[in-house]
């Protein structure tokens, strides 16, 4: 594992070593002094064509932690506005000495590029691209529900992964990269996922996905469900058609305050409430779900930046890297990526 | 091979992949075929190229190819494209409008058309626009086109759909008049706002925006009613879908005049390939499905779709080398057409080389109303004549391309067949598989019937 750019080709016995590693990186942010050495030396740089405070940040948290320098490289206000090309924004990074690059794009593919092209050489994270993925948004997901999933069968998290578990995930999956990401990790993780959403809001193929697909958020709940994972609905979706209004997607599709108690009805009493924010209260979800005390907001928010620990962590350091670590050797393997990926399109 | 007096004896050619007969080349015609051609005293003095084991079929004519000249230099030249044209085996091509300036008055078509007599390599047909600057708003002198000195009769706004169904009624209505073609580009506009790859399957997992294959069918469906309507002659332009290949054959079958074009890549690759998120692979219409493949060959073989067309489209190598969103639409084809047809068409079985000359050669011509290309191999016949050695294998390298574009979808694959020599006019432009020269034309003012 050189890069981190999908979910969809993470090996199980991956993802588990990633979420273990997790567990160790978050015992660190309990301590008195949150740092590791562990990147002492080590360059990361956040690599940011659209704007995301919050992935940001809670990348430069984890780097910072393990003591690695840090780069924040935002597209806006830069040369890149300037109409400077990936390419050389690449080979500028690569130039300066960056051990890795997180970077977040607003075209699908692009930390694809950078990690089969020979513009750098840097480990490359997939910080959310377009409506391709978001691998580490999957992973503090993944991360939350199986601490939840092992408390409740009152084992702990390590080693474990999520056989058996129902998760929804309901909203606009044809736009969403979070979707994406954690329909392949939970599959890969053992969890029986259902997506739920109005039929305007799902890919064509989808049928073709290892999922369920529902039009009717109601019957998924009473069907049973441990988690429930609302997605954002955003802004420039609400005039282009997809639905008629905003009111009658909450109607339909939001996480309100009826369905909030159904799942008490249901006896429901251990289903979580996700959200990987930013949330649009009243919209996919209402004050009170997000409130209350089955919402895991605030904890995938804290889990992100031990889950970001562990990536940086095994792709920088860790024993999941390619054995061989000099540039001619990673520039091999990268060359071994292509062929593969040359081959597999055959 | 030197210069000689025009004259050139092929010995042993396989006339469009039977038995083999000799062909003699004098004076920019066929003088002679068969048993009593090397016997004739026209064969005084001829240069003789030994063929044994060659394909001889008529030039190939292109329907769609972009040479970027006026305008897009950076790309590619008439120079570069019709060196690549005959290198890849074509002594015709039809060079799209989309240029800048458009090819949408008589004075762009007739630049093209001059640049294309001065290089030298091909015939160089421009294609003018329908609409005024392709914005698809008012007819181009569509009249002035086609009377100028290149006399076009191919019209079209490819990379962009004449959408709107009031001017495309009007546009094959008026072509009547001059014996032209409508060539459309279909794809709805709004039904593809964005659009990035097929949608489908890969574009689901990728994130892609998606370009339903509706949009093409949609405005195919509508088009040949419209011609149908005006009596006209439409021809559609990279046809990419299993239902366009549907249509157009109920179309057919209902006595309207439609042709239609397939593209070497959309005989052979797939919207996988759209997985390594390498732009090399992007194109419009996009790669579509295995199952548009298989639809796309069974077409072809069966007559459905007339002709392919490269749509070659170079673009430098900065268009490319970006994200996929970010990057250009198209394909380099010239230098590798051949090859991919005989792979996809010829060892697959469907088809025989002389169907390849129906669909690379005759038919095209006839679309482009070209007098003098896409003849029968025959004695008085003009002298355009390509020599292919079926049996040779080479690895595709852009590198080494004539074209000014490297952004070959084929590069690293093996492929079938090539290119061994073009006779443009009686004049080998290449020859050993090499450039040779370009054909001179005579005095400007005898060339009015080019």
């Amino acid at each position: 594992m050189k890069h981190l750019l999908s979910t969809e080709d993470l090996s199980l016995a991956n993802a588990v070593r990633i979420l273990d590693t997790a567990e160790e990186m978050a015992a660190v942010g309990d301590r008195e002094v949150k740092k590791l050495p562990a990147l002492r030396g080590r360059t990361v740089v956040n690599l940011f064509f659209e704007d995301s405070t919050r992935t940001r940040i809670s990348f430069e948290a984890a780097a910072k932690r393990l003591s690695a320098d840090v780069i924040n490289f935002a597209a806006k206000g830069s040369s890149v506005s300037k109409g400077e090309s990936l390419k050389d924004t690449a080979q500028t990074l690569a130039a300066m000495g960056a051990d890795a690059v997180v970077i977040r794009h607003w075209a699908s593919g692009a930390p694809h590029r950078l990690a089969a092209t020979d513009w750098i050489d840097a480990a490359v994270i997939n910080a959310g691209d377009g409506t391709h993925e978001h691998p580490t948004q999957a992973l503090l997901d993944a991360f939350t529900m199986r601490r939840h999933w092992s408390r409740l069968a009152g084992n702990g998290s390590i080693g474990a992964d999520l056989t058996g578990m129902r998760v929804a995930i309901a909203g606009d999956v044809l736009h969403s990269r979070v979707a994406r990401s954690n329909v392949w990790l939970l599959r890969t993780l053992g969890a029986e996922v259902t997506l739920v959403a109005p039929p305007t809001l799902l890919p064509i193929g989808v049928e073709q996905w290892p999922c369920k697909v529902s039009y009717n958020l109601d019957e998924t709940l009473e069907q049973g469900v441990d988690a429930v994972m609302m997605l954002r609905v955003q802004g420039e979706r609400m005039n282009a058609s997809f639905f008629p209004s905003t009111r009658e997607y909450s109607r339909r599709w939001g996480f309100d305050d009826n369905r909030l108690r159904t799942l008490d009805s249901l006896g429901l009493k251990d289903t979580i409430i996700m959200h990987p924010g930013p949330m649009n209260r009243g919209l996919e979800i209402s004050a009170a779900a997000a409130d209350s005390p089955r919402s895991t907001v605030l904890a995938q928010v804290r889990n992100g930046v031990s889950v970001r620990m562990a990536a940086l962590y095994l792709l920088l350091s860790g024993d999941t890297r390619e054995p061989a670590a000099t540039a001619g050797a990673a520039r091999t393997t990268a060359a071994n990526a292509n062929a593969h990926s040359t081959k597999e399109s055959h | 091979m030197a210069e000689n007096n025009g004259t050139y004896l092929i010995r042993g050619a396989a006339v469009l992949g039977s038995e083999a007969e000799d062909l003699l080349i004098r004076d920019g015609v066929i003088a002679a075929r068969g048993t009593g051609a090397a016997t004739s005293p026209d064969a005084a003095g001829a240069t003789v190229i030994e063929a044994a084991g060659l394909v001889a079929l008529p030039g190939m004519v292109d329907v769609h190819t972009h040479l970027r000249e006026p305008g897009r230099e950076d790309a590619e030249t008439v120079e570069t494209g019709t060196r690549a044209a005959a290198l890849g085996g074509y002594t015709a091509v039809h060079a799209m409008a989309n240029s800048t300036p458009v090819a949408d008055t008589a004075g762009v078509v007739e630049q093209v058309f001059s640049l294309g007599r001065a290089a030298g390599w091909v015939d160089v047909r421009p294609v003018g626009a329908v609409t005024v600057g392709l914005a698809g708003e008012q007819l181009a002198e569509l009249g002035a086109m086609a009377d100028s000195r290149a006399r076009v009769r191919m019209f079209s706004d490819d990379g962009i759909c004449v959408h709107d169904p009031v001017l495309m009624r009007r546009a094959l209505e008026y072509v009547k008049a001059f014996d032209g073609v409508v060539a459309q580009h279909a794809q709805e506009p709004r039904l593809t706002a964005g659009a990035q790859m097929n949608e489908g399957e890969v574009s689901a997992v990728l994130g892609l925006t998606g370009w339903p294959a509706v949009a093409e069918e949609s405005i195919i469906a509508r088009d040949v009613l419209l011609a149908q309507h005006v009596n006209s002659r439409l021809h559609v332009c990279h046809v990419s879908t299993a239902g366009s290949v549907e249509i157009i054959r109920w179309a057919k079958q209902r006595g309207i005049n439609v042709t239609a074009e397939v593209t070497p890549h959309h005989l052979l690759l797939t919207d996988n390939l759209v997985r390594s998120y390498n732009p090399v692979y992007k194109v419009n219409p996009p790669l579509r499905t295995d199952a548009d493949v298989q639809a796309l060959r069974a077409g072809l073989a069966d007559g459905t779709i007339d002709v392919v067309g490269t749509d070659h489209a170079p673009h430098p190598s900065e268009h490319k080398e970006c994200e996929w969103a970010q990057a250009a639409m198209g394909m380099t084809g010239l230098e590798t057409a051949l090859s991919v047809v005989q792979h996809a068409m010829i060892e697959t079985g469907l088809m025989t080389w002389a169907d390849f000359a129906r669909v690379t050669s005759t038919a095209a011509a006839q679309i482009g109303r070209l007098s003098d290309q896409g003849r029968p191999l025959e004695a008085g016949e003009p002298a355009n004549i390509i020599l292919v050695d079926p049996a040779a294998r080479w690895t595709v390298d852009p590198e080494k391309m004539a074209t000014m574009g490297r952004n070959s979808p084929f590069a690293g694959l093996e492929l079938p067949g090539k290119v061994v020599a073009t006779f443009y006019k009686g004049h080998p432009t290449v020859l050993d598989g090499k450039l040779n020269t370009p054909y001179r034309h005579p005095a400007e003012s005898t060339a009015g019937a080019a």
